[in-house]
């Protein structure tokens, strides 16, 4: 058949595209599970890595289920809905869509050898896409344990910087709430005037240089998704109060 | 191995490099070379794609429509390229985390494109292999080299690791963190073909 002709190139163009197409379909359809699975297991060991349990995606799996004790689906008011399955039906990419009073706000609650840490996952933008990570709290809802912090597209060298460990390391130990349990949130500042962060009671952090609007984005999140948690905090307050 | 063909191999690193020559690619040798890790990486995955996509195109060079040949170039690179992805995903998942929209980016990279429109279609499966590996490496060595100049006077660091010491710091050194944006790698790629012109008079114009 002419090479050239009309009909030739339809159809080739044709076959080519049904060829590729099953070529495709099929190696996505194949690969999906595994995967998964992957995301699924970063995710584990991401919450786990923030209460400082360092682990590979092949343990994350035995020590989440060891470790993480609770998986709670917090509403608007402070109450719990317990029809939800936290880890796998709640995606803050979905959730951050919605107004606050219909969003459901994820809470993992760690026991590590009797001690208590409750682990917020958070979202937010940085400067060309989103940033995400999850911040755990100690027990007295005010020090933060640790953090651990991702980006889609963020600047290599300079935003990217965000999820190194010298970076996280900043926020460990420092307070969220000021002593009338105001949110108060942690700033990643450029006029810190604290650059060896040996004050942990300023709620700032030392920025890093040429990646302000993300460090700005790392602020407004942590600020903006603890704030949902404020009722519920307050009730658990409360109950420790009567407790005592 | 014939001299014709060790041309294929020899050429794409000096007299006809696909960055500095024939000015190919350099969207991505701005874009990626802050690290050097980055830049390897993306070196060894265009590898893969062009040596792949070259002898596709060279398998098909008879029957491909010449109308099309541009589409069909393309959608021969964007399947690799999405294959290529969906298995790192499935087992390599941190280093398909590690270059993320890069590996996406390898359709873009004009190099790939070039190759096959300039040299896969009009000759046999062997020497188009050889073809994209040679300006695989060419393109990569380039890539490299810069990458090591910014990572390492914008971080100090090389592949991650801290190599200029503590006490040059102490003693007043600062990273040049205009290094790490994009304007310091197209200067880096101009005096890096600037040194090569001085040295192989053949490459300057008149």
């Amino acid at each position: 058949m002419d090479r050239d002709s009309n009909l030739y190139t339809f159809l080739f163009a044709t076959i080519m595209v049904f060829v590729i197409a099953i070529v495709l379909a099929y190696t996505s359809q194949s690969l999906k599970v595994l995967q998964k699975e992957n995301v699924r297991k970063e995710k584990m060991q991401n919450i786990l890595s923030t209460v400082g349990v360092i682990t590979n995606r092949e343990g994350a799996e035995e020590l989440f289920d060891k470790y993480i004790e609770e998986q709670l689906a917090v509403q608007n008011n402070g109450s719990i809905d317990p029809t939800i399955d936290v880890f796998n039906d709640i995606k803050l990419v979905f959730e951050l869509k919605k107004s606050p009073k219909d969003q459901d706000f994820p809470l993992y609650v760690a026991n590590i050898e009797s001690e208590k840490y409750y682990i917020i996952p958070i979202r937010g933008n940085g400067l060309w896409n989103a940033i995400y990570g999850y911040i755990s709290i100690k027990e007295d809802l005010n020090t933060v344990k640790g953090v651990v912090f991702d980006h889609v597209g963020e600047t290599a060298g300079l935003g990217a910087e965000i999820t190194q460990d010298w970076f996280k390391e900043r926020f460990i130990n420092e307070k969220l709430f000021d002593s009338d349990n105001n949110l108060i949130g942690i700033k990643v500042s450029k006029t810190n005037n604290d650059p060896n962060n040996s004050d942990k009671n300023d709620h700032e952090v030392d920025a890093i240089s040429g990646a302000t609007i993300t460090g700005d984005g790392v602020t407004d999140m942590i600020k903006e998704r603890l704030e949902h948690y404020i009722p519920y905090f307050n009730t658990l307050r409360s109950n420790k109060i009567a407790l005592n | 191995m014939s001299n014709t063909n060790r041309t294929l191999l020899s050429d794409p690193m000096d007299d006809n490099n696909p960055i500095t020559v024939q000015v190919l690619g350099i969207c991505s040798a701005l874009a990626i070379t802050v690290q050097l890790k980055a830049a390897l990486v993306m070196s060894i995955s265009v590898m893969a794609v062009m040596a792949a996509s070259n002898v596709i195109i060279s398998m098909l060079r008879d029957l491909i429509p010449n109308r099309i040949r541009i589409i069909v170039q393309l959608v021969v690179v964007a399947s690799l390229v999405a294959l290529v992805d969906q298995v790192l995903r499935a087992y390599a998942y941190d280093i398909s985390k590690e270059l993320s929209i890069f590996i996406g980016l390898i359709i873009t990279n004009c190099i790939v494109m070039g190759r096959l429109e300039a040299f896969a279609l009009g000759n046999g499966v062997w020497r188009s292999f050889l073809d994209g590996i040679g300006n695989a490496v060419g393109y990569g060595f380039i890539l490299i080299l810069v990458a090591f100049f910014r990572e390492l006077l914008g971080s100090g660091n090389l592949l991650g690791y801290q190599v200029i010491p503590d006490f040059v710091y102490e003693m007043g050194y600062e990273n040049n963190g205009l290094m790490l944006l994009s304007p310091m790698a197209l200067i880096t790629v101009g005096i890096i073909i600037w040194i090569q012109r001085s040295r192989n008079r053949k490459l300057i114009e008149n």
